[in-house]
Formats: structure tokens, C-alpha cells, sequence
């Protein structure tokens, strides 16, 4: 009995093991949702540079603006390049056919992202971009191998070089070249895209977590009342 | 005031000559006699009525916005999460509601394997209760292809192709599921008529025979004793309370208990770190891309894992022996040749099965056996008493076991299976079938305490 206790314990462990292992480590993102302007600088950034080739079609403009406290008026002015209407859902630039030329592959669409890869997943992708003389695109990133993206912010982030070990495993980074923006800089402002993936993956987080604490108050409540009736009806049974 | 409710009275008096409204409340509510000593696990019978009815509602308004199609169906769900007013919360309830559903389900099945609940004169009750469970099951897979993720789709594919191992009809089976060669659009839309019509239909009966069988032969208790044998001169059972007003505001009790755990998932952590809602499952829905693991959600993958530790070897090492031991086992234990010719035909079909069939044939086998069994509980169990707190160590250990056991598959379930885990994943499988088939030989053998003759504490 105790040897088969032994057993399986040991292969619960190293069941997670082979869960975790082959995975690449992913830095924390550590995002803040309640900070609207960082929503609003990630909403920059992701207008200016991914909608060129991402849509987020399961988005609209004007429920971004509503949400991240802007007028339609600013959103149509500074963050729209990609349509014209404020009701429009969040369609890239680009058409897929041309995005298939230029790729060989249709950019995903990243309405869902934030959920599907995870904050930091996005945060820790968007810092991992490489020169790789070897890929199509001259760019390669190590938390997507042999990925078809170029690095789009390479302007801000300059370029990095992948250092490595014996083994040939990227240990980390060395910037050939510098950006427009310092490394605390573009790790800040990948922060703030981050933030604003998040939100655009689930638009509802904004709202659910204060309803939530009122209908938690309220349950709290019913429930000592009700545990009080109970308990009156309940006198006389022994 | 005295008008108003003369009015209602007599309002009252005119439907129950019409239908029998007062009887069905007398019979069913103010004059069913519940047993008084009922405990903390007596409240997920009522709580499962609850889900039921938060899974109708909320799948009516979820109703009204998807469309059961695959170019619009994942896109329809986004929708609902966005720009319906409240379409999120409806979701989340919905989502949420099906995994706490199978939370509440196997707690009130885990109760009735305590009490012994389903010993005579409840075995009939028993048995639509695994009716039932097995609908639920039916309906929470055909669900969960609705969303049109990637996951729903090929979780979905993985457990239609199980149909594909058994012989000779394997095949068209799948086929004739799917309505395809592969899991699409026809599938989409029967399991949709499926998830939001027949099989809720059929559920909402079952519940209501259940409750029929219920108040038939009386509730059971965590004693394990018969109320309705000792009776006063009234005729009513003198540890019986009527059912309401005392179960009722027990029973709101449970609810607003049951209530604060559940919408705290909803509205803080409704994917619940990805046993509730999968990573995986929001990405599209696209055959030219397997997901790295194929994982069902948790309330089955004990199960799962069951059809995945039957491997060649273990059809060998694991199956064999057991079916020859069970077999000399029931040989020693009966002299009716009736029943010793029927036991060895079984065990030498099963045996020529064993090396004719594959092993994949026998997963699913397994699979199915690890609900079936429940369903021979009443007669695998020869405990003179029912409940467990007058049973002996043997029936304690033995539900102890099985306990970890279906928390250990549970668990492994959602791993690959690979190296230790698939012998741990085997090692389990037979204690799990142990559990239910060496019940009547150490029922039999426990050393009991006698039952009391009223209630206890």
C-alpha cells in the first residue's frame, strides 16, 4: 500500500514535469486594467502598428471609446487608419490576399489573443524579437521560433542580437542597435499594449469585477438571513 | 385584508376542484416527511435542481443570439460576449453552470455511496440516477462543440472516433454521429438540436421521475434507516419534519451557500485558471491545426483516462488476470450451476475478445464500465447495514480508495500520457474496478455496528 502511495505521488510529479517542461519561460506582464491611460497608450500603439496587417474583427471602434473613456470624435482622429465608421468592427489594413503574398500566411486575428496566449505570452513575445540573417524576414523571435512576423517595432526597440550558450539555447539579448526608445521605455510600452490586448480579448473584465463585488455584498447578506430563518423555523426540532 | 384572502380562497377552491393542486403540495411539500437528521450532504440534490434551471435560462437568452453554424457560430459567441447587453454574464452562468452542475452531481452521488443510498427500496431511484448522469454527460459534450473553438472541434473528434472501435460498425457509427467524414457543419447543427432541445427535454423528465421515485419510497438518511418504520399514532413517521416549511428554508440555505461559490467563479474567474473555460478554445476552430494536447474539460477526464490506460500491455497484464481471478473468485463463492455456466461463458468471450479485439476497443469499453458499474450498486453491495457510519474499515478504505482514485484519474486525465503517469493512470483503472467488483466479498466480510432504531445526530 505504501509503495503504491509512493508511485503515485511521484508520478503526479512528474506528470507536471512533462506539463511544464518544453515550454519557453515567459517574464510576468504584470498589467493593471483599472489604469486607463495605459488602456489608451496600448490603443495607440496597437492602432498605429499592428492593425496594419492584424484585425481584431470581433471588436468595434465605439465600444473602445466608450470603455477607454475617449469621445468617437478622438478615436476617429487619432485611431482609426483602417475605416471610416465608429460603429465599424476592427478590420485590418491590409486584405488578406495581398497579407498571403507578402507572408505566405494571414496575419491572425488578435481580438482573442489576450485569452488564447495570455498576458505574458504577448509581453514576453513583443521583447523577443532577433536578427536572424537565416529567416525570410531577417527576424526571428525565441518565444516563436521561425515566426513569419517581422519585428514591426524594431524602430522603437532597435535591434537585438540572441546570445547564446554551448548548447546552442538562447540565454538572452544584446542590442546591436539602438531604438528610439530606452530598453525601460519599449518594456513600458509593451506593457501598456499588453493591457489593452487583454481588455480587447475580453471587454466585459472592465465591468464584471465591480458587478461582482456588489453581488457578492448582496449574497453575503441572503445568506445570513436566510441562515437566520432557518434557524428560527428550526427551534422546535430536536 | 379578511376579503382579500377570502377571494384568494375561494379562487383557490376553484382550480383545485379543477386540478389537484392541494394534493400535489400535500403529497410532495407540506405533507412529505423528510427524516430530520439530514447533514451538510443532503443539500446537493435540491442544488442540482437549481443548476438544472440556471442552465435552461441562461441557454434560452444564449439561444436567441448564437447560430448553430460554422462560419458564424464562434463568431456569434463573441458577439454575445460583447455587444449583447449582459451576454457576457448569461455565458459566464452558462459556462460556469456546467462544471458546477458535475460538482454538485458526483457530491450528491458520493452521498448516496456513504449512505447507502442506493440499497433497497431505492434502487430504481438509483438507476434514473444514472440515467441521468449519463444524459448530463451527453449534453455537456454536445455543448462544448457549440463554441466552434479549436478544442470543441477536436475534442469532439477524438470522442467521436472512440465510436470507430467497435467492430464491424465502427466506422459507419462515426459517420452516421457526425453526419460527415469529419466533425463540421452537420455536426454543429445536430448537436446543437441535440445540446438545446432533446436531450434537455429528456433531462427535464428524468429529474421529474426522480423526484416521483423519491417521494415514493422516502428519503434515505445518513443513518441509513427507515424512518417509515416507526411510526406514531398519526401515522407519520416520528423522525420525519415535513418537507417545508424545514427543508425548504434549509434547502435556501444551501442555495445562498451554493450561490456565493458559484457567481464568485463567474464574475472573477470564470475560466478558473482553464479547467472552466480553455486557452485553447479561444482560437477558432481549424482542422489543419491539432492543438498540442487534446484535453477534455475535467468532469470527464477520469474517464478519459480509463480509455487512454488501456494499452495492449494492460489488456495483457491488467485485464486478463483480473477477468481470470473474478471468474475463480465467483466459482468459489456459488454452487448454482446457472450461475457458475453463465460466469464462465462471459469470461471465455471476454477472454477471446481480449486477444481478437484491440486494445482501443477495450478503452472504451472501460470507459463506459467505469458509469455503468454504478448501476449494479445495489446488488454488489451485501452490507447488512447501509450506512456508512455503521459499516466496518473495509467499506471505508474501500470508498477511500476509489475517492483518490477518481481524483488521481481525474488528474491524469488532463496530462499526456506518457512514461509513469500511464501506469499510474493503469494502476488506478483496477482499483477503480475493484472498488465495484469485490464489493459483494467485502460487504460481506465487514464487521458492522449494529444500526440504532431512531435518528441519530
Amino acid at each position: 500500500m505504501k509503495k503504491l502511495v509512493i508511485v503515485l505521488v511521484l508520478s503526479l510529479f512528474s506528470g507536471l514535469a512533462v506539463a511544464g517542461g518544453g515550454d519557453v519561460k515567459l517574464d510576468s506582464a504584470n498589467i493593471d486594467l483599472g489604469d486607463r491611460a495605459s488602456l489608451q497608450r496600448g490603443a495607440r500603439i496597437f492602432m498605429n502598428y499592428c492593425m496594419s496587417c492584424h484585425s481584431a474583427s470581433f471588436m468595434r471602434y465605439n465600444r473602445m471609446a466608450r470603455d477607454l473613456g475617449l469621445t468617437e470624435e478622438q478615436v476617429k482622429d487619432n485611431l482609426m487608419f483602417a475605416s471610416d465608421k465608429v460603429g465599424e468592427l476592427m478590420t485590418a489594413s491590409i486584405t488578406p490576399a495581398v497579407a498571403k503574398a507578402a507572408f505566405n500566411t494571414v496575419p491572425p486575428d488578435l481580438s482573442l489573443t489576450g485569452r488564447s496566449r495570455g498576458a505574458d505570452w504577448i509581453y514576453s513575445y513583443m521583447r523577443s524579437f532577433y536578427r536572424d540573417t537565416g529567416a525570410v524576414s531577417g527576424w526571428n523571435n525565441s518565444v516563436f521560433d521561425k515566426v513569419a512576423m517581422p519585428h514591426v517595432l524594431y524602430e522603437l526597440q532597435g535591434e537585438q542580437r540572441a546570445v547564446k550558450n554551448e548548447a546552442g539555447h538562447i540565454t538572452g539579448f544584446e542590442l546591436a542597435k539602438a531604438g528610439s526608445m530606452t530598453e525601460k521605455e519599449y518594456d513600458s510600452a509593451m506593457r501598456d499594449l499588453t493591457n489593452f490586448m487583454v481588455y480587447l480579448a475580453e471587454p466585459a473584465k472592465l465591468v464584471r469585477y465591480r458587478i461582482g463585488a456588489y453581488v457578492m455584498i448582496f449574497m453575503f447578506v441572503f445568506f445570513f438571513v436566510a441562515y437566520m430563518l432557518k434557524k428560527e423555523y428550526w427551534r422546535d426540532i430536536h | 385584508m379578511d376579503k382579500i384572502i377570502d377571494i384568494m380562497g375561494q379562487g383557490l377552491k376553484w382550480v383545485d376542484d379543477r386540478y389537484p393542486v392541494m394534493k400535489v403540495w400535500n403529497e410532495h411539500l407540506a405533507k412529505y416527511y423528510a427524516p430530520k437528521n439530514f447533514n451538510f450532504w443532503y443539500y446537493f440534490g435540491s442544488l442540482a435542481m437549481l443548476v438544472l434551471v440556471i442552465q435552461i435560462v441562461s441557454g434560452i437568452f444564449l439561444t436567441m443570439h448564437y447560430k448553430p453554424d460554422t462560419a458564424l457560430a464562434f463568431a456569434s459567441v463573441e458577439y454575445i460576449m460583447r455587444d449583447v447587453p449582459w451576454g457576457w454574464l448569461m455565458r459566464y452562468l452558462h459556462s460556469t453552470g456546467a462544471s458546477f452542475f458535475f460538482i454538485v452531481v458526483y457530491l450528491h452521488m458520493f452521498r448516496g455511496l456513504m449512505y447507502g443510498s442506493y440499497r433497497g427500496p431505492r434502487e430504481l431511484l438509483w438507476l434514473i440516477g444514472v440515467v441521468i448522469l449519463l444524459a448530463l454527460m451527453a449534453e455537456a459534450f454536445m455543448g462544448y462543440l457549440l463554441p466552434w473553438g479549436n478544442m470543441s472541434l477536436w475534442g469532439a473528434q477524438v470522442i467521436i472516433s472512440l465510436f470507430g472501435a467497435i467492430p464491424v460498425i465502427g466506422d459507419m457509427l462515426t459517420e452516421f454521429i457526425r453526419g460527415d467524414f469529419v466533425v463540421g457543419d452537420a455536426t454543429l447543427n445536430r448537436f446543437f438540436a441535440l445540446h438545446v432541445v432533446a436531450v434537455p427535454l429528456a433531462l427535464a423528465g428524468l429529474v421529474f421521475v426522480h423526484i416521483v421515485a423519491l417521494h415514493k419510497v422516502g428519503s434515505n438518511n445518513p443513518d441509513g434507516i427507515e424512518i417509515k418504520k416507526n411510526k406514531g399514532s398519526d401515522g407519520i413517521p416520528v423522525d420525519g419534519i415535513p418537507f417545508h416549511p424545514y427543508y425548504t428554508v434549509k434547502d435556501i440555505v444551501g442555495v445562498a451557500g451554493f450561490l456565493i461559490l458559484y457567481f464568485a467563479v463567474v464574475f472573477f474567474v470564470p475560466e478558473f485558471g482553464g479547467w472552466f473555460l480553455e486557452a485553447d478554445n479561444f482560437t477558432p476552430a481549424d482542422l489543419l491545426k491539432t492543438p498540442a494536447h487534446i484535453v477534455p474539460l475535467w468532469y470527464f477526464t477520469p474517464y478519459y483516462s480509463l480509455l487512454r490506460a488501456c494499452t495492449d500491455m494492460f489488456v495483457v497484464y491488467g485485464l486478463v488476470p483480473l477477468t481470470i481471478i473474478m471468474t475463480l473468485m465467483v466459482l468459489k463463492a456459488n454452487q448454482n450451476t446457472m450461475v457458475r455456466a453463465a460466469t464462465v461463458g462471459l469470461a471465455a468471450v471476454l477472454m477471446l475478445g481480449y486477444f481478437t479485439l484491440e486494445a482501443k476497443f477495450w478503452g472504451v469499453v472501460l470507459m463506459g464500465m467505469g458509469i455503468v458499474l454504478f448501476a449494479f450498486l445495489p446488488w454488489l453491495d451485501r452490507s447488512p447495514v447501509k450506512s456508512i457510519r455503521y459499516k466496518g474499515w473495509m467499506f471505508k478504505l474501500a470508498l477511500a480508495i476509489f475517492v483518490v482514485v477518481f481524483i488521481i484519474l481525474g488528474y491524469l486525465g488532463t496530462q499526456p500520457a506518457a512514461g509513469p503517469a500511464v501506469l499510474a493512470a493503469q494502476i488506478c483503472t483496477i482499483l477503480y474496478l475493484l472498488f465495484f467488483l469485490l464489493m459483494p466479498w467485502y460487504t460481506t466480510w465487514d464487521k458492522t455496528k449494529p444500526e440504532p432504531e431512531r435518528v441519530t445526530k
